[in-house]
């Protein structure tokens, strides 16, 4: 293994997080791509499940938030790589976020009422959390391209209010 | 051409009764989940516009007090009727915080 990629692993691990631990190398800018727009889908379909299934207006409230938001600035980066006629990479990090979903999904989907609302929100602080940590760690140093780079600044600054908001949701919810 | 100092009071008497005070409006841009500014000093009479340029909605909301709603990409103005010195935040994304003073009318 290059010494490069050494370096990105130990910026890896100390994030902490397993899906983005996965990666061994530096991504590339259609990587990036992909792994924000696959963090976003992942966030709205988790909201879905929580609109579907939550009886408690400020979970529902924020639900709706997070989808959206979430389609808002998904939308903004798919008009921002037809623009730069990037093609999104799919990529192990995508994967492995894309894994940890499903499982998440399938616990959720297996709980109801206060323990559903609970495990929702908790969730949503977890992985927002998750996500920025890989956003500064990560993914805004290696962005190569200036307008990719300012999206996941705004996307940074977005989801630490979505973090601040499900924690508020989270408080209330005790 | 000279015009007697008389002849003007009525106009000038007319100016100050329309506006007395000369309330002003503030424009407050929010942009990639900024306020600018995010301290705002203003009288009562004024008006902010909240100018929101992000695809997000947003609010200007004091806690236990009132809230401004502002749609994505949309302007929305709000008539200042109280003097009070208040924080304010965005519920949706609380990172988001400002300060606005407010002083009786002049």
């Amino acid at each position: 293994m290059p010494a490069r990629s050494l370096a990105a692993l130990a910026a890896l691990c100390l994030i902490g997080s397993t899906a983005f631990a996965i990666a061994q190398d530096k991504p590339t800018d259609p990587q990036i791509a992909h792994i924000a727009y696959t963090a976003g889908a992942i966030d709205i379909e988790a909201a879905k499940l929580a609109v579907e299934k939550s009886k408690t207006q400020a979970v529902v409230d924020f639900a709706n938030d997070m989808i959206r938001d979430h389609e808002a600035v998904n939308q903004q980066a798919l008009e921002l790589v037809k623009k730069l006629d990037v093609t999104p990479e799919d990529n192990a990090t995508s994967q492995a976020l894309s894994k940890a979903a499903a499982d998440e999904r399938a616990r959720l989907s297996a709980l109801d009422g206060a323990a559903f609302d609970k495990a929702y929100v908790d969730n949503e602080v977890a992985f927002h959390k998750q996500v920025n940590e890989a956003l500064e760690g990560l993914l805004i140093p290696s962005a190569e391209n200036a307008d990719l780079k300012s999206l996941l600044e705004t996307g940074l600054k977005l989801f630490q209010g979505h973090q601040a908001h499900a924690e508020h949701v989270a408080a209330e919810l005790r | 051409m000279m015009v007697p100092r008389h002849a003007w009071l009525p106009l000038v008497l007319a100016l100050a009764a329309v506006s007395p005070a000369r309330a002003g409006t503030i424009r407050v841009v929010i942009d990639k989940l900024v306020y600018s500014p995010a301290e705002i000093s203003a009288r009562v009479g004024d008006t902010i516009e909240w100018v929101n340029r992000d695809p997000f909605a947003h609010t200007a909301t004091v806690r236990g007090g009132w809230e401004v709603m502002i749609p994505a990409r949309k302007t929305v103005s709000q008539k200042l009727e109280t003097a009070e010195a208040v924080d304010f935040y965005c519920r949706f994304h609380p990172n988001m915080t400002g300060r606005l003073e407010v002083e009786a009318a002049r």
